[in-house]
């Protein structure tokens, strides 16, 4: 693995959290929050971590896979696709208008490069991950499979049916991460359902669990590259990650509000204000 | 006298099962999922033999689906197995995201549909799959009649490119079929008649062809087709045979609403309208019984075909 050029991943990190807030203040609808938080990890992966394609395949045989299990950070992958060439960045100002390929939650139906399931109802990423990576060890493909879910999904039913499945099976060549920021729609996530030890509950299931700041660049990079190191030895792997929901916009950290709401035009302009243009606005 | 006379009887799920092994020795892209009923879906011979090929999904079929879906990526051609309840209303989101809307070349294979599952009751007999499966844009829809025909349907859907539903059942049933082309989206007309257009699908085209020989004794003439198909519908090899008899009986193990009779009463109104009498749950759940009581009991007898038929036939 090469070495991360750090400031260039910064610049982009910046970048990308513009093109999210803009996308959503656009169309006046999405779902800033998570889109901020998880900016450190999605802009690792397709700028340093994952071996792809930015021509898109489907089958994708020799390259790393990602599955967005929590659809609802749909601007800030289509931003981080755009960004690595997969589509022009200019399309990101059709997010969630009418004839769009950028759906409101990813969608493969119209063929949008880089989307290889559509998410957005809740608790289907694992599964599809799972799927993916054993259809890797069928094909001989030592290439990883990387999921990302939130952490409020973690109350659907279907995590748990795939966690056991994945570790009952020991699906070794995938990485799941779980945004860890402790909001959901109706609040924080110990208030509305909490998951209690949600650690103890992974290493129950039978994976390995890692823990890290998922707003720490740095150490998003370690612990992925710690994550990588780990597999092939007969357990999945899962990083928890802890982020702050709406990072890099102060007026929009730490709260629930900011999980689907729009900027109007004042806190755009804020927003913007404290989200430097690093590589050029789409 | 009855057209046909059948070769064996045998349960259509062994029919999937043979199909099943066979595609195995064929393609080796083809795999296999189970959530817990190996023996009920006769997946054992593709167990042993293709071990690799094979999972264990547990009693989870949410996942099942999902998982179905990543193989695909990757170009695996998954099947998937379990009950028709299992298959359909307990998975419908799944199925809905991860596999109709997305594309993928999932086959949900699902036995035990309907009343003939018998003993096990309501809660397992599942009478609403079709409609729910064929209101899914993009997705196949197959119901074939016997054990033959099931292994053929099997084996077709191995090279069929897109999602699909396959049903099938748990009692054993007269075997008729052999030496018949099977074709996805084709109806296959078994007895060719004039005065009315029986269309039939699953367990309920054996007792159609009992119907048509009542039928003849009181001169009635009526064409018997094997509509396996019920989405992609064959619109046009069914109004050829409406245009020709002027009435139409459809007969179903499934509730009378949403199931393969409303897509045949839908294709009419708009094309060709024409008296129908649809064969079908009347907007009940099942109970427990032996499938051929049940069968009786819900109106899904070759005596409740051949009422319809003359009721059919009046409305002319």
């Amino acid at each position: 693995m090469s070495q991360p050029d750090i400031a260039q991943l910064k610049k982009l990190c910046s970048q990308v959290r513009r093109d999210a807030v803009r996308m959503v203040y656009n169309c006046q609808s999405g779902h800033p929050g998570a889109a901020l938080g998880c900016t450190e990890y999605m802009v690792a992966l397709y700028f340093h971590i994952l071996k792809h394609d930015p021509k898109f395949n489907m089958d994708a045989i020799g390259e790393d896979l990602f599955f967005l299990s929590n659809g609802h950070l749909s601007a800030l992958w289509y931003s981080c696709l755009a960004r690595a060439g997969y589509f022009d960045v200019k399309e990101l100002s059709t997010f969630r208008n009418i004839n769009s390929r950028l759906q409101g939650h990813p969608a493969t139906h119209e063929h949008l490069p880089g989307v290889r399931v559509a998410s957005g109802s809740l608790g289907q990423g694992l599964s599809v991950a799972i799927g993916a990576a054993l259809s890797k060890k069928l094909n001989h493909d030592d290439r990883l499979v990387y999921v990302l879910m939130g952490d409020g999904e973690q109350q659907e039913g279907q995590i748990w049916e795939a966690a056991m499945f994945a570790a009952h099976h020991k699906v070794d060549n995938l990485i799941a991460t779980i945004d860890y920021n402790g909001q959901q729609i109706d609040g924080p996530v110990d208030e509305v359902m909490s998951l209690k030890n949600l650690k103890a509950k992974w290493q129950a299931f039978g994976w390995e669990v890692l823990e890290s700041d998922g707003n720490n660049l740095e150490e998003v990079i370690a612990m992925m590259d710690k994550a990588k190191s780990m597999t092939g030895k007969g357990k999945p792997v899962l990083n928890l990650m802890r982020t702050v929901m709406g990072f890099g916009v102060d007026f929009m950290m730490g709260h629930h509000k900011w999980h689907g709401v729009a900027p109007n035009k004042e806190e755009f302009e804020k927003a913007m204000a404290q989200l430097p243009e690093t590589i050029g606005d789409f | 006298m009855i057209k046909f006379t059948p070769s064996d009887k045998k349960d259509t799920r062994s029919g999937f099962g043979a199909g099943l092994h066979e595609l195995g020795k064929q393609n080796p892209n083809v795999v296999a999922l189970c959530a817990d009923l190996t023996g009920s879906l006769k997946m054992d011979a593709f167990k042993k033999d293709f071990p690799d090929r094979f999972y264990q999904t547990g009693i989870a079929e949410a996942n099942m689906m999902g998982i179905a879906a990543g193989l695909t990526i990757g170009g695996k051609i998954p099947f998937t197995g379990t009950f028709a309840n299992f298959s359909t209303g307990r998975v419908y989101d799944q199925i809905r995201q991860s596999i109709a809307y997305s594309e993928k070349n999932v086959k949900i294979c699902a036995s035990h549909a309907g009343l003939t599952l018998g003993e096990d009751g309501a809660t397992h007999q599942i009478l609403e799959d079709i409609g729910m499966m064929k209101m899914l844009p993009g997705m196949t829809v197959i119901v074939p009649c016997d054990y033959h025909q099931t292994k053929q349907a099997t084996i077709a859907l191995g090279s069929h490119k897109g999602p699909a539903y396959l049903r099938f059942g748990r009692p054993v049933w007269p075997i008729f079929t052999e030496g018949r082309k099977f074709e996805i989206g084709k109806i296959d007309t078994m007895i060719e008649g004039s005065d009315v257009s029986i269309l039939a699908c699953g367990h309920l085209v054996w007792l159609a062809i009992e119907a048509e020989a009542i039928l003849a004794e009181k001169g009635i003439h009526a064409e018997v087709i094997n509509l396996h198909t019920i989405k992609p519908l064959d619109a046009q090899g069914i109004l050829n045979s409406v245009k020709k008899t002027g009435c139409v009986v459809t007969c179903e193990e499934h509730q009378i609403n949403g199931g393969m009779g409303d897509a045949i009463a839908q294709l009419l109104s708009r094309e060709l309208p024409t008296p129908l009498e649809m064969v079908a749950v009347n907007d009940t759940f099942g109970e427990s019984g032996k499938p051929t009581d049940l069968l009786k009991k819900y109106g899904l007898s070759s005596d409740a075909i051949v009422t319809a038929a003359e009721k059919a036939i009046k409305r002319k």
